[in-house]
Parts: C-alpha cells; structure tokens; sequence
C-alpha cells in the first residue's frame, strides 16, 4: 500500500472557519480518489504566526503535539496539513526539532508538563494536500478517475509565498525529477493539467500576497492582491488556483476591496486547487463548498461548460 | 524598456540597502546586479526572501526579452508587473522593519503600547 494512501489529516484552525470550503472540498477529492483521512484527535493551534511572535519555541511546541499525537497516539507515519501555514509550521518544527538542542529541551519540558509524549525528530512524514494527491495517486491514475475535464478552463496556478519557503525545512523539495520545485513549484500544475486544464504562464505564482498585512497595512495587502490578480489576467487565465486558505480568501477579500478603495475591478476567479480537481472528478460543487467562496466560480465553471 | 525596468527593480533594493544603512553592492550573481542586491538584501532578514522568485522571475523575463519580439508588448507588461510587485513588497516591509518579523508585526507594537500604559498608570 501507499504510504500516502491512508494519512493523519492535520486540518488547522483557517479549514474550520474561512476555508471551510477547502476542508470539505480536501475530503471529497481524497474520497472520490481512495485516499483516506484520519483526522488528529484533539489537534491544536499550529502556533500560526501569532505565537511564534510572542515566543517561537511555543509555536514549536505545539506544533510538535500535534505530531506527538499524530506519531504516538495514530501510530501514524505521515500527516497532511492542507493550509500552507500549518504546513510550514510542522516542517519548521521538525527540523528545529532535529537540529536545534534548546528547542529539544523546550519541547520536552512542555511536553512533559501537558502529560503526553515529546515527539522525536524523525518519527513522522509532514506532506501537503497536493504531495498527498501528487504522490498518492499520480496523474496517470487520476486521469483514470475522472469523470468529467477542466478542458477550455485557464489557470494560473498560486501557490504563496510559505509553501516553498525558506528552503531548507523542505529537504525532500529540489531533488530533480519528480520533485517538488522551490522555485518555480509545479505539482498544482501537474494535476490540474492532467484534470485538463490548460496552466498559463504565472510569473506570481510563488509572490507574497500581503497576508500578514491583511488588518495592520491593507492597503498594501490590496495592492499586492490586485497585482497579482491583474498578473494573471493579464496571463489570460480565467481562474486562479489556490492551495492555501489564507491566500485563497485574501486574494478574495482584497479583490472586493481592490474596487471598492481603488476602484480596479478584475474579473479573475478564484478556486481551491480541490474544488477544481473535484469537479473534474465528477463530485457535485456543493459538496466541494464552490458556493461558499465569495468568488462565484459556478458562473465561470458553467460558462466554460465544465457543469 | 527592459533596461529601464530592471534598473527600476535594481533602485527598489538600492532604497531598501539603504534604509537599512548599508551601502548597495555593485556586484553581480549570474550576471545580474538585481539578484546579487537581494541577497544583499536578506542577508539576517529571512522574510526578505519572500521577493527572492520575483527578483528571478525579472531576471528570467529580462532574458525572454532579448529574444521573442512577436511576445515583446506582453513580456514587458508582466516584467513590469513583476518590478511592480517587487516595489509594493518592499516598501511595506520597509513600513514594517523594525516593529518585528514581516509576518507579524504585533509583538513591538504591543510591548511598546504595555509600556505607554504603565507609564500612564
């Protein structure tokens, strides 16, 4: 069996409130595609941004419980964090972990004192949504599954800044052929082509989109929204891609505020990378959650012919 | 018009260079001032590496544009997108320097209001 197969899911706190579209639509996909979730009990906070500002070896910590859990508790071997953010933060945590000795004793010490086991460096495989469908199941098997095409869709594929970044917590990325890209990330592409997509040429695809400004410097967040937006318009793309729920409803939230402060209105939608491979897989788009994006990604998909 | 642009690119990192009281590089890293700068630029400032794709990205685009005339008008609308998002990124990371991690810039910002409330009190 794949390792991939059946996983630990790590959803984080954004699937449960903002990207609640992107949790549900997550499941469908892996449901309609074999591949299992088994939810990690009692997860917590991966420590986001907020705690690693008040102190980073808390955000370690919990972290790290959340693999202690996942690696003693599930006796799992792999977790997926969908959300970009979670994701960073586990493999932060994990090469902190295996290389920083007070972060070690932290970690223990915390850990200990919350009564459950200090999690190992080592112990546990953290992957993101699309290495989970990327090395799960491959293009070739998804194009056996598919039920329907993403034909005549244009993507521009955005994949945020956290996902690749900084490179040496993803030591498994840049190892030639059939590896993850730092630079110029490619496994969003690769599956949406192989759904039938046709992926525009995306400068941005790897661009801050201002997230962490959202509340304190908007009008900056706009701004670098609208760029990108009108980036991948000006690519000729119909629909950006997304696999973080943070970009995902900045890039939205921003589009609305582009108009209404700057009057720049742009027409791009926006779709989670699963939402758009769960349609190709014949799943219905509530299922998927595509009307709870503020984005309407029903009128282009039904436009383009693809409902 | 490339020329321009990349020298546009190459004044954004200059200001941040000198925000920070260091004096720009006239070095280059494959071939180019732009990249040798933003290594300049991060250097004990990881988060700044959030621009290093796009400082390559106009690098790449700078390149494409010496060949592929029938593509000319629309390269250089997304080179100059690219310079734009350069500009936008580092000006707010300028605003931000200083008050903490580009990531969050909470923490300064609330040490320094803890301290203002107990002076007050």
């Amino acid at each position: 069996m794949n390792k991939y197969q059946r996983v630990a899911y790590y959803p984080g706190c954004a699937l449960e409130g903002t990207g609640h579209a992107y949790n549900s639509s997550t499941k469908a996909v892996g449901k309609a595609l074999g591949l299992e979730l088994d939810e990690v009990k009692d997860w917590n906070c991966c420590g986001a941004m907020e705690v690693k500002n008040v102190d980073p070896k808390v955000q370690t910590y919990l972290s790290s419980r959340v693999m202690s859990i996942a690696a003693h508790e599930m006796k799992a071997k792999v977790v997926m964090a969908p959300c970009n953010g979670c994701y960073h933060n586990l493999k932060k945590a994990e090469y902190d972990l295996a290389h920083d000795a007070a972060s070690r004793e932290t970690v223990d010490r915390i850990s200990k004192k919350a009564g459950h086991e200090t999690y190992q460096a080592g112990s546990l495989e953290t992957i993101h949504a699309l290495d989970w469908i990327k090395d799960g199941i491959g293009e070739e098997e998804l194009k056996r599954r598919l039920k329907g095409s993403l034909k005549g869709l244009k993507v521009a594929n955005y994949y945020g800044c956290m996902y690749t970044r900084p490179r040496h917590i993803f030591p498994e990325k840049d190892r030639g052929a059939g590896s993850e890209s730092t630079s110029q990330p490619h496994f969003m592409d690769d599956l949406l082509a192989a759904a039938g997509a046709e992926n525009v040429d995306f400068p941005l695809k790897t661009a801050c989109c201002g997230g962490a400004h959202t509340l304190s410097d908007s009008d900056t967040s706009t701004k670098l929204v609208l760029n990108i937006l009108q980036a991948a318009e000006a690519a000729g793309a119909d629909v950006i891609a997304t696999e973080c729920p943070t970009c995902h409803s900045g890039l939205e939230m921003h589009q609305v505020r582009a108009e209404k402060v700057l009057g720049k209105k742009t027409k791009v939608r926006m779709l989670y990378f699963t939402q758009l491979l769960g349609v190709a897989l014949g799943v219905s788009p509530r299922k998927l959650g595509v009307h709870e994006n503020a984005s309407d990604g029903i009128s282009l998909l039904k436009e383009k012919q693809i409902l | 018009m490339r020329q321009q642009l990349l020298a546009q690119a190459e004044a954004v990192l200059e200001e941040w260079m000198k925000a920070r009281g260091e004096v720009p590089t006239q070095e280059t890293i494959e071939g180019f001032r732009l990249l040798a700068l933003h290594r300049q630029g991060a250097r004990g400032v990881p988060s700044f590496n959030a621009c290093r794709e796009t400082c390559r990205e106009i690098a790449y685009h700078y390149n494409l544009l010496s060949g592929s005339p029938e593509k000319r008008d629309h390269l250089e609308r997304m080179m100059g997108m690219l310079v734009e998002h350069l500009s936008l990124f580092v000006r707010g990371k300028m605003e931000v320097e200083g008050l903490g991690e580009f990531c969050c810039a909470s923490r300064p910002l609330r040490q320094q209001s803890a301290v203002e409330e107990g002076s007050d009190g």
